[in-house]
């Protein structure tokens, strides 16, 4: 085979290869616009964490702004201590509420902050003081049992 | 003579050949990287194997690839139908070709399009004894014929990997949003916030590398190891895809223990 024909067909294989890597990594994957540059650590403890997981994300009115870096169990406090890596663009004021949501019924959980309104900021290695566990469905469920049993026997 | 002493004999004697050319296929894998120098100084060489074995199975990838992601988005779509959430039919497509069936079906793909012709290539140039005839001129076999091609099939596998992998995305797209009906921007937009690049991808990407250098090895090392007759040749064939076969999945196995912990 003729060496400059040769050449062209591996140059195209190539670059075709180099094409869908990109592809992948712009189009499927996040390299593009999830990607958290500059992060700094916020931290927070939970009385329990129900099914969060690490990468899970941190969101703010909606908005992704951060992802679960680490969850492990302070021995002292016996709460979920819970690491944080936050957008370096944004910051938090110093009550901000940390609650931990469900995406939908089924979905995955995540924190969610609910801004409040103090001037002083958060910053970078602060904990987050005021947190809310997850919502246990068990125990839902049965408060609600024993408050309509409770209005059963008010009524008799 | 054929007591219960000459079966014990036999398996003996069927171990020890295997640790045998488990021993002799490493030492061979070493003096490929020894001589490799030829392969990289001499680069028309291995150009031309990574045209023969990468640029001649662009075929067969893309359009398995494409097939692949089709199948991946009507079975996708009939199961998340179900649960009302079609518009992870992106997630699902991507990530099990990204992780998963991208680098395993491109690397059994390449054993069997690739890997088969390298071996007979080397086991017939081995059977008319064209190897040794270098050997005479002073030419190392290995630094002329086996590194070029064991280097070509090294570069050829992850580009095909990653080749099949985006035409099986662009297949599920085909399916979900195209031909079905799934919204096109909840599509990608689910898709792009769950794949990571680094967890994914990159991993992705690596099994195809190690599987690249796995298949290729072995389909050198059964060229240049065959007995030279057509029978042996023709057996050497045989063992090259089957031995591909079993050391993808096995080590894709072992790869995804080690990288995908389920903590996502």
């Amino acid at each position: 085979m003729n060496r400059t024909v040769l050449d062209l067909w591996v140059g195209f294989f190539v670059a075709l290869g180099l094409a869908a890597v990109l592809f992948l990594a712009l189009k499927v994957g996040n390299l593009s616009s999830a990607h958290l540059s500059e992060t700094y650590v916020l931290q927070a403890k939970f009385d329990n964490i129900g099914g969060l997981k690490v990468r899970g994300p941190v969101r703010s009115a909606g908005v992704l702004v951060g992802r679960i870096s680490d969850i492990r169990f302070d021995p002292e406090s016996y709460q979920a201590q819970v690491t944080m890596n936050i957008d370096g663009r944004y910051r938090f004021p110093r009550d901000t509420f940390a609650s931990i949501y469900t995406a939908g019924l089924l979905g995955e959980q995540y924190i969610g902050f609910d801004v409040g309104g103090d001037e002083k900021m958060l910053q970078p290695g602060d904990s987050v003081k005021m947190t809310q566990s997850a919502v246990v469905l068990e125990k839902l469920i049965s408060q609600f049992l024993f408050n309509k049993a409770a209005e059963g026997q008010d009524s008799k | 003579m054929s007591g219960p002493l000459d079966l014990v004999r036999s398996l003996g004697h069927a171990t020890v050949d295997r640790i045998w050319r488990l021993g002799f296929a490493t030492r061979f894998f070493f003096a490929i990287l020894l001589h490799s120098g030829t392969a990289f100084r001499r680069l028309p060489l291995t150009l031309r194997e990574i045209y023969f074995s990468g640029v001649l199975s662009l075929m067969i990838i893309l359009v398995s690839g494409l097939f692949v992601g089709l199948v991946l988005g009507l079975q996708g779509y009939e199961t998340l139908q179900r649960y009302g959430s079609t518009e992870a039919l992106g997630i699902l497509v991507a990530l099990s070709l990204v992780r998963e069936l991208g680098p395993v079906v491109a690397g059994l793909l390449f054993a069997s399009r690739a890997g088969s012709s390298i071996t007979a290539e080397i086991g017939l140039m081995k059977a008319t004894e064209q190897l040794k005839a270098m050997d005479m001129m002073a030419v190392n076999p290995i630094a002329r014929v086996v590194a070029p091609r064991f280097w070509g099939g090294v570069i050829s596998m992850p580009l095909l990997a990653a080749m099949f992998s985006a035409m099986g995305v662009f297949g599920g797209w085909l399916v979900g949003v195209v031909l079905i009906g799934v919204d096109d921007g909840a599509f990608w937009s689910q898709m792009q916030s769950s794949v990571d690049f680094r967890y994914d991808i990159l991993n992705g990407i690596i099994k195809s590398v190690v599987f690249g250098f796995a298949v290729s090895l072995i389909a050198v090392f059964e060229g240049y190891d065959s007995v030279p007759t057509a029978e042996g040749v023709s057996r050497a064939i045989t063992r090259t895809v089957v031995t591909s076969a079993m050391t993808i999945l096995a080590l894709d196995f072992i790869l995804t223990s080690f990288m995908f912990r389920g903590n996502s």
